[in-house]
């Protein structure tokens, strides 16, 4: 699957990407961030009601050979994880902004997401 | 040259020459001289095989092994008989010489002993999940610790006295610095002392420490034990001794989440306390906290079966100061001769190995009980080993009975002040009825002996 | 190629527990001599159904484990040029005396008096590897590398307590092994990265702008996973000991200067060995090893409990009046059963045998480096820091990715064809691609010859058709492993009716 970077979400310098309806936002990670992981074997997902506090890592995903990070990129409460990732974590890989998305979260500060890149100024901070 | 290498001057010259250097000098040059050894090693020189052989032999037999008197030593390791297969076994190059298995399509024999090793772990313990090994038996009890300790911030552990005194010595050791406090429940009876334990639970203990059998031999009621320590939210630690469990009820009958223990009686040698192994045993919950390397199944580009390590994300080569453990080193080899010798004891045969050491020990504490100057220490169930209390200096009876070619036990009073009079009597399959027999006469004897020579003054060692 | 399976490969993998049928058997209990006692263990604590181990007889438990054992590469029957593990030879005088049933047969709670042989041994051992590191006090308790690595921190630690100076941060090297920053959390410590110059040695002014009091200790590898001695590492100890800090060395490295260099001689307050890759305990396919640990006076206090220590009448005796140890860090004393290996090593080559190997091993690993910068090799696989090498170095195959579009892993895999086990691979971190090389000093020249040539023609066969290595290996008892698989759906028991 080719790099991809839709214009309709936002970016984290970090490589994760939300996309924002209202005050709740859906979390992902880019397909720059999965690539560099490898094949993801395994999603370890925080509790629903845990927060997120925007630059600080949340939770950890891991391929055979690596472990990272997810950084979040905004802050808020997690209404729902992804269960599906339990038995298909490679959907992060496959499709990294539908079927592979983290974390869904309630905003708590909308305007936050100011902060965040646009598709064009992400693709152009990974060169 | 030196022992085991080929390089002769020739050789040299040559390689030298295609380095583009003049002397192997040149090739220390980057050593700065400040740091240099500017003198030869102070040691003797190399000496050949032949002589090398003869000394090792000679301090060899400065030491009484268990072939040379009739011993009844435990204490956590024990004179199991290992059978020639084992041997014969891991004495094979492709299993005493390869490295850890990280090029997996050449170390299936490997991986594929770790992995009939842990189920066979798993089945002993009654736990579904087991890791590879760990370096032997207190250290694991550390481990246990450490993944207490990364999975939930609280601040206490409670210890059995129960628990081999190296054990726990370990893990206050191994916490110095995870700011817990390590406080340690006392023995009833001889068993951990239930209501102690009750008052000590709340809901700042991180782990909880028992060994069943504990170090006095006696049978601990794990069903009595357990629930609290679940009901207050800790981590239920049973340290183990897998030779018992072919008739013991294991750990994972009562809910306890990770099992340890020992692993020197599965057909490994004493070998004066090492190397051998620990086992680690948990529930499937913690897997991904386990440490120590763990081999799992899975397929080839062709499908076939095949064994890779897995779960390395645990380990200190990816997650480095977030890893479950730091340890790399496995004990496969003495995994392997565990794996070996069980599947030799087999099925029925852990069972019966089981109730044949169940009578003998029943057997040597009735006819040790009934010799003059010694008396039970307590009389819980006991499986392999017994403890007794004698009325002389238990060092000079020790000593008595070597004279005679027995030695009798382990002095509890090593590890136990309150238990100065105290020896640890461990019987195996190895110790018949006429050896029990001979014990109990030597004993007496010793005992005897001992009470006549004592001195009022006469401090115990 | 060929689809045709090698025999070893149609052989599909049982377990032995997929071997079991039901009264088969090997073991021959013996007869019950004693009374029977049925009430010697109350019903509520016995075992109701069996644990389901094998029921087999030893013709097929020996049949079993040697066929398995054949799906093995060994050290024994092949080059094995894993960097940073040491694989060198495992001479067989070892098994043979430390099967000695005065050494394999001794209990490890027999009175000292009667075990004088194994004290002796041990005392005498410690008193080479003092000799060997420069530091004059030594415990032989760790039971590997890492053991001795969280021995090292923890006695740090106790050092600071005991001058009234809790620290909280040690630093490694971004090069560092992993068991070197997971230590550092074990020992209760905030892990701080240094980073690396670009001369392979660590970067100094990253290491004064990360050195302040409240650092307890800078672990270090010299020569370093890159296979470079750094040459600041006077000044370094200075730094270090000037706030007060600990000098941990990580001994794995050491084959590549005994008797040339000491760490104690560098400034180091507390090194470890590791017995199974120096002094040649064999790997047994991960373990067991040993790690023991030699300290500077000012740390000696504080060593584990008990010490083999020779008492003024001459006799041999473990020491357990310590009152400032660190206590124990494992049961009894020690993995005897390695040290009578590394002793029996130590007396067969002795102070001279020493300091030839680390020469030799050394002049073989610039030999096969010299080999590995030929044309046709050199501009895919190019070092990493292009200066002559210690024990090991390290190659960059992001040349060879790029140029041939074949991954290190590629080239590896397609080593085992050639019957060579690959060397070291992705480590260290910081080179891209990494090969991390060591041939070790009992290797000849025609070895290291045959092994260069094998690459040089992976790389030939890999510029006209880089997916013969993509889909290698061919010829081994399993061809390439699904690891993902694996990790996401971890099996690791045989599953049993």
């Amino acid at each position: 699957m080719a790099a991809s970077y839709p214009d309709d979400l936002k970016y984290h310098s970090d490589h994760d990407w939300a996309r924002i309806d209202g005050d709740s936002a859906t979390l992902g990670i880019t397909w720059f961030a999965q690539d560099q992981l490898g094949e993801v074997v395994y999603f370890d997902p925080p509790a629903v009601g845990s927060t997120l506090t925007k630059d600080q890592p949340y939770a950890e995903i891991e391929s055979v050979k690596a472990v990272s990070d997810v950084v979040a990129p905004l802050s808020g409460e997690i209404t729902e994880v992804n269960e599906g990732l339990a038995d298909s974590p490679e959907n992060v890989n496959e499709d990294p902004y539908g079927d592979g998305w983290l974390v869904k979260i309630k905003l708590s500060d909308v305007s936050e997401v100011d902060d965040l890149m646009d598709a064009t100024t992400y693709e152009g901070s990974l060169s | 040259m030196s022992r085991y290498t080929s390089a002769t001057d020739a050789d040299r010259a040559a390689m030298l020459e295609r380095i583009g250097v003049q002397s192997i000098d040149e090739l220390f040059e980057t050593i700065p001289e400040g740091v240099r050894l500017d003198r030869a090693l102070d040691l003797a020189p190399g000496r050949p095989e032949q002589e090398v052989f003869a000394h090792l032999r000679e301090l060899a037999s400065r030491n009484v092994s268990a072939d040379d008197e009739l011993s009844f030593l435990g204490a956590g390791m024990y004179d199991h008989y290992v059978p020639a297969l084992v041997d014969s076994i891991i004495s094979r190059s492709e299993f005493l010489t390869p490295y850890t298995p990280y090029q997996p399509e050449v170390s299936q024999g490997t991986l594929q002993l770790m992995f009939e090793y842990q189920t066979a772990i798993s089945e002993l313990t009654g736990l579904p999940v087991s890791n590879a090994t760990l370096y032997e038996g207190p250290s694991a009890l550390g481990a246990a610790g450490f993944l207490a300790r990364q999975h939930h911030k609280r601040t206490r552990f409670l210890i059995s006295r129960g628990v081999h005194p190296h054990a726990r010595e370990t893990l206050r050791t191994m916490s110095a610095g995870w700011g817990i406090e390590v406080q340690e429940i006392p023995l009833r009876d001889g068993v951990t002392d239930a209501d102690a334990l009750a008052d000590a639970l709340g809901d700042d203990v991180s782990a909880v420490f028992l060994a069943q059998p504990n170090f006095l031999g006696a049978i601990e009621d794990l069903e009595a034990l357990v629930p609290g320590i679940k009901e207050c939210g800790a981590i239920a630690v049973c340290s183990c001794d897998a030779m018992t469990l072919g008739v013991l009820r294991p750990p994972g009958d009562f809910d306890v989440d990770i099992a340890v223990g020992e692993g020197q009686p599965l057909g490994n040698r004493l070998d004066y306390g090492g190397p051998s192994f620990g086992f680690f045993a948990a529930q499937q919950a913690f897997l991904r906290r386990m440490p120590g390397r763990i081999a799992g199944e899975t397929s080839d580009a062709d499908g076939r079966r095949g064994f890779v390590l897995t779960l390395q994300t645990r380990e200190q080569h990816i997650r480095r100061e977030r890893a479950t453990s730091n340890i790399t080193t496995a004990q496969t080899l003495n995994a392997l001769a565990a794996i070996v010798y069980l599947s030799w004891l087999g099925r029925q045969g852990i069972v019966e190995i089981g109730e044949l050491m169940l009578q003998r020990t029943a057997y040597a504490r009735k006819a040790l009980a009934g010799v003059e100057g010694v008396e039970l220490l307590h009389e819980q169930p006991v499986i392999r080993e017994f403890a007794v209390r004698l009325t002389a200096d238990v060092h000079d009876v020790i000593e008595r009975c070597a004279a005679e070619g027995v030695n009798p036990g382990y002095p509890l009073g090593a590890d136990y002040d309150e238990f100065d009079d105290g020896l640890l009597v461990a019987i195996t399959e190895q110790r018949t009825r006429e050896d029990i027999d001979r014990l109990a006469e030597v004993l007496g004897r010793a005992v005897a002996g001992a009470r006549r020579a004592r001195r009022p003054e006469e401090v115990t060692a | 190629m060929s689809l045709a399976e090698t025999p070893q490969q149609r052989d599909r993998a049982k377990t032995i527990f997929e071997k079991s049928q039901p009264g088969r058997r090997a073991f021959v209990a013996p007869e019950l001599d004693v009374p029977e006692d049925p009430d010697a263990l109350p019903e509520r604590f016995r075992r109701k159904e069996p644990p389901r181990l094998p029921e087999i007889a030893e013709p097929e438990i020996n049949r079993h484990f040697n066929r398995i054992s054949k799906r093995n590469f060994d050290l024994d029957t092949g080059f094995y040029p894993l960097g940073s593990c040491t694989m060198k030879h495992n001479p067989k005088l070892h098994e043979r005396v430390a099967a000695l049933p005065g050494n394999a047969r001794l209990h490890p709670a027999q009175a000292p008096a009667r075990a004088q042989g194994a004290l002796q041994l041990m005392y005498e051992l410690q008193g080479a590897l003092a000799e060997i590191a420069g530091l004059p006090h030594v415990s032989l308790q760790p039971s590997a590398g890492s053991h001795g690595e969280l021995a090292g921190v923890l006695l740090t630690r106790a050092f600071h307590e005991a001058n009234g100076d809790a620290r909280t941060k040690i630093l490694t090297p971004d090069t560092a092994h992993g068991t070197n920053p997971a230590t550092v959390t074990m020992g209760g410590y905030e892990v701080v990265k240094v980073g690396t110059d670009d001369q392979g040695g660590v970067d100094m002014d990253d290491l004064k702008a990360n050195l302040d009091d409240e650092v307890a200790c800078l672990m270090l590898t010299n020569p370093n996973t890159l296979g470079v001695f750094d040459e600041n590492i006077e000044e370094i100890a200075k730094l270090v000991h000037g706030v007060g800090a600990t000098l941990y060395y990580d001994g794995a490295n050491l084959n590549a200067v005994m008797g040339r260099a000491r760490p104690g001689d560098m400034g180091f307050d507390i090194v470890h060995y590791n017995l199974h890759k120096t002094f040649t305990q064999p790997h047994g396919g991960g373990g067991p090893g040993a790690g023991p640990i030699a300290v500077s006076g000012r740390i000696e206090p504080y060593l584990p409990r008990p010490q083999v220590v020779r008492r003024d009448d001459d006799t041999y005796d473990l020491d357990f009046d310590r009152p400032k140890s660190i206590g124990r860090l494992r049961g009894f004393q020690g993995n005897y059963g390695v040290f009578v290996r590394s002793y029996a090593y130590i007396l067969s080559l002795g102070g001279d045998g020493l300091q030839e190997a680390s020469e030799t091993a050394v002049l073989n690993a610039n030999y096969l480096l010299a080999r590995l910068k030929e044309e046709g090799i050199g501009e895919h696989l190019p070092v990493a820091f292009d200066r002559l090498c210690m024990h090991e170095f390290v190659l960059s195959g992001a040349p060879m990715k790029k140029n041939l579009g074949l991954r290190t892993t590629d080239l590896a895999k397609r080593l085992l064809d050639h019957g060579y086990h690959p060397p070291t691979v992705y480590f260290p971190l910081l080179v891209d691609e990494a090969l991390l090389i060591e041939p070790t000093e009992t290797e000849t020249r025609e070895t290291l010859d045959g092994f260069a040539d094998a690459i040089a023609e992976i790389l030939r066969e890999g510029a006209e058709d880089p997916e013969i290595a993509r889909n290698a290996p061919y010829t081994t008892p399993v061809r390439r492993l699904d690891e993902a698989g694996a990790a996401k759906r971890p099996i690791i028991r045989q599953e049993l009716e």
